[in-house]
């Protein structure tokens, strides 16, 4: 399912002009002002004084609350997890859709657009079921679970459980970035490079990945938004011990339901900022790639 | 995938020079099997497990279906409410200039990049009783944290950007000249509206619709903190799954995400033949 992954640039953010429109085609001051304020009262409502209450609910009851909120030891060892998380997860998952990309962009093959469906797949699935399926596997009725109690090797309730589920959700984000950019830019280059010489290696670091990093780091942005932000997938997996397996996410949960609210808002104000970086830095590459790619092709595949 | 993978098709005679393809398709493959694949198939091979009549007991008892019909009603609901005041922010993004229109561009985005149990945290504190918006809300006897209404609303907050960014595009291909003529020709701007802009981004309202409400049927996050979770009143399907894996109802959690899998897949379906409508659309018009 299409997320903000392979949603088209809109024009205006790409820094195109706005052209010079006709009366006949403009609607009366009224609508235009009525229609203004519709939308801003909705996005208001439903985004800026969420976002807004975040930060406001943690720093309600001062600085040093919100500060020793966030060096607490079960807190701290939340954004340790949930960094280590992100550093195994999203390189995994950049590898894999430099692959796919490459598989799927420059060669014709019979089968392409199941496989296409089916790198989608995970947007279609409930967190809540991205963990369960590894329940079915690692759990103790599960498929290897046995085996793996046999051999005191920890998968769910463990640190490897929450790595594997954040894989799942965070699968299509680099893939479904880079496959259509590189469908747009073609072959020339690099049979270019091949022609005179240079190694299948040497032609990927040299000519595709100058032409892709800006497409690769945004799809490693939203990636890594979505591994540290997982709630569903890993709270299943997770098995919620205090210190050891709880994520950000999930140690904001804990706090909550203990009505530690002023804490809970504290270390989800980290997440919240992590939100605002990422469009922030998700901005500038719209802005990059439309300095790089004069059209670029971000349409669906 | 062995017969793709020796069947290349050497219509584009430079495909040939390419290296690398038995390499990434292979990986692509085996880390798709091992990631997706296998343990989605665990969740289908587990219900064969279950006799016929335990699987439809299951996935039929009456707390289940209380939670479909809340699931699937307000995922509707939010997806609907986001179609009207979603297309209202595409229109206006795109046609008109204001000040601050970048930054509130860029921020339709955020239910993307904020974590869903931050999301939720925040409207519950927002429409509780005595938050900023409930406040105001429960003297007029509106309850919305707590009910099935905070549920509407969490789904609508993460459903928002879907139908603006799909119809956004969509909306700036849009050819003026179409709607100068129809005003030359003596149609009313309404009339210009309803008659030639509106039928041209309904594939995309419809797919924005579509993405919307099928994020949020499997929403759990930021649904969790404001429904209050009452059986048969607030409580969704994906907290029911949940409920019942931590009973070690495994059996039971398996069926009702094998419901559950078939409906997305059902969606994931009905939105790729959307899109295949927008894009054809796009084309006839170049054409």
């Amino acid at each position: 399912m299409a997320a903000a992954a392979t949603l088209p640039i809109p024009a205006q953010a790409r820094g195109e002009p706005i052209r010079e429109v006709s009366a006949s085609t403009l609607e009366p001051v009224w609508v235009r002002v009525l229609l203004i304020g519709i939308a801003l009262l909705f996005l208001t409502l439903f985004l800026f004084v969420p976002l807004l209450a975040v930060f406001a609910e943690a720093l309600k009851k001062g600085w040093d609350t919100y500060v020793a909120a966030i060096i607490e030891p079960d807190a701290w060892s939340a954004i340790k997890l949930t960094l280590l998380t992100a550093v195994i997860a999203v390189p995994l998952n950049l590898v894999f859709g430099v692959a796919a990309a490459w598989s799927i962009a420059k060669f014709e093959f019979r089968g392409k657009n199941i496989l296409l469906t089916l790198i989608d797949l995970p947007f279609s699935v409930s967190p809540v079921i991205s963990g369960l399926i590894y329940v079915l596997i690692f759990g103790a009725q599960g498929w290897i679970g046995p085996w793996l109690r046999d051999h005191d090797i920890k998968i769910l309730f463990a640190v490897p459980g929450i790595v594997l589920a954040t894989v799942f959700v965070t699968f299509p984000f680099v893939a479904r970035e880079l496959i259509p950019l590189m469908q747009s830019q073609g072959n020339e280059e690099e049979e270019a490079a091949l022609v005179l010489g240079a190694s299948g290696w040497k032609t990927f670091w040299h000519v595709t990945l100058p032409n892709i990093k800006w497409g690769l780091l945004y799809g490693v942005i939203l990636c890594n938004a979505r591994a540290m932000g997982e709630f569903g997938a890993v709270s299943v997996v997770s098995g919620h011990i205090r210190g050891e397996t709880n994520t950000i996410p999930l140690q904001v949960e804990i706090l909550y339901n203990e009505y530690n609210f002023s804490a809970a808002f504290a270390v989800a104000s980290l997440l919240a900022l992590l939100a605002l970086v990422t469009l922030a830095l998700k901005s500038f590459i719209e802005w990059r790639l439309h300095e790089t790619t004069p059209q670029p092709s971000r349409q669906e595949h | 995938m062995h017969a793709a993978v020796t069947e290349i098709n050497h219509k584009k005679a430079a495909s040939r020079v390419m290296p690398g393809f038995n390499l990434s398709l292979g990986f692509t493959v085996f880390y798709l099997g091992l990631i997706v694949l296998i343990p989605l198939s665990a969740v289908f091979l587990k219900t064969f497990t279950m006799t016929w009549d335990a699987f439809w007991a299951t996935v039929t008892s009456e707390r289940v279906v209380a939670s479909y019909k809340l699931s699937f009603g307000a995922s509707l609901l939010g997806a609907t409410i986001n179609v009207v005041f979603g297309g209202i922010v595409a229109w206006v993004l795109v046609r008109y200039r204001f000040p601050g229109k970048k930054l509130i561009d860029a921020l339709v985005d955020l239910p993307f990049a904020l974590p869903t149990a931050v999301a939720g945290i925040a409207l519950t504190a927002l429409y509780s009783s005595n938050g900023w918006l409930g406040r105001y809300l429960e003297p007029l006897g509106i309850k919305v944290a707590f009910t099935p209404l905070g549920v509407i609303v969490a789904l609508t907050f993460i459903g928002l950007p879907f139908v603006v960014r799909t119809v956004q595009p969509v909306l700036e291909d849009v050819e003026r000249e179409l709607e100068e003529a129809a005003a030359s020709l003596g149609a009313t701007r309404l009339q210009t509206f309803l008659r030639v802009v509106l039928p041209t981004i309904l594939p995309a309202l419809l797919t924005g619709f579509a993405l919307a409400f099928a994020r949020a049927t499997g929403e759990y996050g930021s649904v969790i903190f404001i429904a209050g979770n009452m059986p048969m009143v607030s409580e969704i399907t994906p907290l029911f799954i949940v409920t019942k894996l931590e009973q070690y109802d495994y059996a039971g959690a398996t069926a009702i995400a094998v419901v559950m899998l078939l409906a997305s897949f059902t969606l994931l379906l009905t939105i790729n033949l959307l899109q295949a409508w927008v894009r054809n659309r796009g084309r006839a018009k170049k054409v």
